[in-house]
């Protein structure tokens, strides 16, 4: 029989060395995935981690296409981080992704097709505001009728991704074009282009906020009350009581603040990269960055580089299907594993496997 | 009664975990058809002891004989078989599930669900156990899901029947229906070994009672001749003669307490009947109780962990029953719940943030929002110099200090904070013999300064040693606090074994 056994101290380094083993275990296995595809797995490898920023035939278009995927992620992980330091679980970013989405596009379109100053701000804010707003129903469902947030921002995803659609066939639609789903390009309506501030950089506002938000939280969460509260109650809620925490005050603020981020992610993306509200415009940032959280150990310097990593698998992955027709299925397939040796690691390191012989000690 | 051998014979039963003797040398016998009460204090050993009868636990030594024959139960199962049942004290059953279905999984051989409602109805019916089978237990009170895991023992027709402490979650009237099931039970001939650590169920209910403390039995006793007094005196240990002490002069009431009724939300909990209580600057008010009669609850209330209508706590004349914990800081009011780790002190977290913990207000630890950390680091050294607490720095997390040191730092950081009351359960639960003479004299030097200090405590000798009044918690109930000088031992086991109704001492006397 096998006994799970907890270790009393679980090791530091192993809490910053995990990361670095879940890649390299990734790689292997990756690799071997790819071998079984019938595909050269060093090439794969390669092609998806190094080939995206130093190969001189894709450099230029893929190194700018690293800070677009990255942005996103970054700017979503940082707020989902500090609801999981609380034992908060909002799973649900894809969706407020999407809701911001649609709200700073909805701004844009509203104005069309006049130009003013006052667009793009007004939008940055319509973008926050409804990520907020849809990430409050779970917070509220849970703190009025104790309902579980897992399920509940997970679901209310699908019912983003159903609003999506609508919108894309129907109020957003572009009228100027009849027939074709999706609204008009934000990249041609100059009041609302999140444009590269620098040309060819990749570098647009989302990488602004961005990197905004990794320094408040890290202030936050090191030096302020509210990320010590944070902190407290993920690690010892009765404690937290004890100092006059308010868990449902809690739920709010972090449900609050991950929506603020992942609908400006949403919006800084539908203005910028994407240009259009359309069906398809979701493409599981607020998913991913589950996995870029975890991955920089819920810290906002070490999400910054998880960050990077994950937007280089989405490059990497898109070049892997060009050049060795990979299906598109297996980046996500190599991200899970990500997560998966991650999780496992971090399982090994915080319980013993025990084998105990007989039925009974 | 003498010649016929007992139902259960237990001889020299021993069972240590690492660090503690759960069980030591522990031997009684129950006989067929006896109420057999089993008492003592959390932690006395009570569950050990039958886990080891039902086969949850192997025993290090000793050995049992069931009817006479050898009896050794590697697993539940083979308790079963042997006629030996038991209602734990926390359910297993399926909410969604009705209770017909939820019986039959816990039967070794369940006959078909139709006969088996068929069966529940007539068992229920018979023992006075009001119980629809087809109900879903999702819909079921507390008192009869009980019911379900009593007729799913009943119905393997047990020999010996355990119960662990079932009245926890019942209502009186539902308490009045068990009696008289078990009371049934016992005259068709089952027995019941009955876990308790209520001094009058016990009495009222009871043939034979064994006292256990500290893994030792204590006594085996017929409870309806011994008064509550020396059933409390049996379980708590010998009781010392109170020490003359000198009456401190004391101030105006700084903590007033009226009418304070709590209903626990926690099916396990204890709910607060009718507190009453009023504190003066400079008294030290002695909580005495046996554990689980919501001293955890009483502490919560205070503190304000748990809110009440405003005006049944008042704080130096303030209504302060809606404050939570930091309104009533501000006011001056602080506490120290009874679990170090994971309550009074994050055990992850440095001593600098756990002083951050309960310090931030009184202490000017936090500017518009934001966190002085050195000056944290600086109130945490202070308490540490203080109160000697022996760690390398504030650097070092909770959890790495002793129990003891923990302890001095959780209660000197409330002391540190000059508050004009202060609230603490267990002070000195598990703490070493010099660092609770530390933890005592710092309690009466804060009282001596003027502050109003609250002791619960499970410990008589420390109530006696600190406390200038005296109360004790039964049940929920409060009784009236008394000077604590001049109390009798007796007088003092009464109001533990819930005699609320003499608080007269010529009452006692006569």
């Amino acid at each position: 029989m096998i006994q799970l056994e907890k270790r009393l101290a679980p090791s530091k380094r192993a809490q910053y060395l995990n990361p670095f083993l879940a890649v390299a275990l990734t790689m292997v296995a990756g690799g071997l995935m790819f071998a079984v595809l019938g595909k050269d797995p060093l090439a794969a490898i390669r092609l998806i981690f190094f080939d995206p920023i130093f190969s001189e035939q894709f450099g230029s278009y893929s190194r700018p296409q690293l800070l677009i995927k990255s942005a996103p992620l970054i700017l979503i992980a940082v707020g989902l981080a500090i609801g999981f330091r609380a034992g908060i679980w909002n799973i649900g970013a894809e969706g407020q992704y999407i809701i911001g989405a649609l709200c700073g596009a909805g701004v844009a379109l509203a104005f069309y097709p006049m130009e003013g100053w006052f667009i793009f701000p007004l939008m940055v804010v319509a973008g926050a505001l409804g990520g907020f707003l849809w990430a409050m129903i779970p917070a509220i469902l849970k703190t009025r009728f104790n309902t579980n947030e897992i399920l509940v921002s997970l679901l209310l995803v699908y019912v983003a991704e159903k609003l999506l659609a609508g919108m894309a066939l129907g109020l957003l639609r572009n009228p100027d074009v009849a027939g074709f789903p999706g609204s008009r390009d934000l990249r041609r309506y100059e009041s609302a282009h999140n444009a590269d501030l620098i040309a060819n950089t990749g570098m647009h506002w989302g990488v602004v906020a961005a990197m905004i938000a990794v320094i408040l939280a890290y202030v936050m969460m090191t030096r302020h009350s509210l990320g010590y509260q944070v902190r407290l109650a993920g690690q010892a809620p009765r404690a937290a009581r004890f100092a006059g925490v308010s868990p449902t005050r809690l739920v709010v603020v972090c449900f609050g603040i991950a929506g603020v981020l992942a609908g400006l992610a949403g919006m800084f993306e539908v203005s910028g990269p994407s240009g259009q509200v359309r069906i398809d415009f979701a493409s599981g940032y607020g998913f991913t960055a589950i996995i870029v959280a975890f991955l920089g150990r819920l810290n906002p310097i070490g999400i910054v580089l998880a960050g990077l990593l994950l937007g280089l698998t989405y490059i990497g992955g898109e070049l892997s299907q060009m050049m060795l027709q990979l299906p598109g299925a297996a980046i996500q397939v190599f991200q899970g594993m990500l997560l998966f040796f991650l999780l496992a690691l971090d399982f090994q390191t915080n319980y013993r496997l025990k084998l105990t012989k007989g039925a009974r000690a | 009664m003498s010649t016929t051998t007992p139902l259960l014979q237990i001889s020299g039963l021993t069972k240590a975990y690492p660090g503690v003797v759960a069980n030591d040398d522990v031997s009684f016998d129950i006989g067929a058809g006896q109420i057999h009460a089993l008492l003592g204090e959390n932690g006395a050993g009570k569950s050990t002891l039958v886990k080891m009868i039902y086969g949850l636990v192997k025993p290090d030594r000793g050995d049992m004989r069931l009817r006479g024959n050898a009896y050794a139960p590697v697993q539940p199962s083979d308790a079963r078989k042997s006629g030996i049942a038991m209602v734990f004290q926390h359910f297993s059953l399926f909410d969604a599930l009705d209770v017909a279905e939820n019986v039959a999984l816990g039967m070794e051989n369940p006959p078909p669900l139709r006969d088996l409602a068929t069966r529940i109805r007539d068992v229920s019916e018979a023992y006075g156990l009001p119980l629809d089978p087809s109900r879903l237990v999702g819909e079921l009170s507390a008192g009869e899901r009980q019911r379900v895991e009593i007729i799913r023992c009943l119905l393997q027709d047990p020999k010996l029947l355990i119960m662990d402490e079932p009245t926890s979650v019942l209502t009186p009237q539902e308490v009045d229906i068990l009696f008289r099931t078990l009371r049934k039970l016992s005259e068709e001939g089952t027995a019941i070994l009955y876990i308790s650590h209520k001094l009058e169920e016990i009495r009222s209910l009871c043939s034979e009672a064994t006292i256990l403390r500290g893994g030792q039995k204590v006594a085996t006793c017929d409870p309806r001749e011994k008064s509550a007094r020396a059933l409390a005196e049996l379980m708590v240990g010998q009781l010392l003669t109170p020490p003359e002490r000198a009456a401190r002069a004391t101030g105006d009431v700084v903590l007033q307490v009226d009418g304070l009724s709590l209903k626990s939300n926690n099916p396990f909990g204890t709910s607060l009947k009718d507190i009453n209580f009023a504190l003066r600057a400079g008294e030290v008010l002695g909580i005495a109780g046996v554990a689980g009669n919501g001293q955890d609850e009483l502490l919560l209330v205070l503190s304000g962990e748990l809110a009440s209508p405003s005006d049944r706590v008042r704080l130096l004349g303030q209504p302060v029953g809606h404050l939570g914990p930091n309104g009533r800081r501000g006011l001056g009011l602080v506490a120290a719940p009874e679990e170090r780790l994971g309550h009074a002190a994050a055990p992850d977290m440095s001593l600098t943030e756990n002083a951050y913990l309960s310090g931030a207000g009184r202490k000017e630890l936090v500017k518009n929002g934001f966190i002085d950390w050195g000056k944290s680091r600086d109130f945490a050294e202070s308490v540490i110099a203080r109160f000697d607490v022996r760690t390398p720095g504030p650097h070092v997390v909770a959890r790495a200090l002793s129990g003891g040191n923990l302890q001095k730092f959780v209660i000197g950081r409330e002391i540190e904070q000059a508050p004009a009351v202060i609230i603490v359960n267990q002070p000195t639960w598990g703490v070493d013999a010099s660092a609770a003479a530390t933890i005592r004299q710092a309690l009466l030097d804060l009282a001596a300064q003027g502050a109003g200090v609250v002791v619960i405590s499970q410990d008589l000798d420390e109530l006696l040693e600190v406390a200038d009044s005296f109360a004790a918690l039964n049940e929920g109930r409060l009784s009236a606090p008394r000077p604590a000088r001049g109390l009798t031992v007796d007088q003092i086991g009464l109001m533990m074994g819930g005699a609320h109704d003499l608080h007269a001492p010529e009452g006692a006397d006569a």
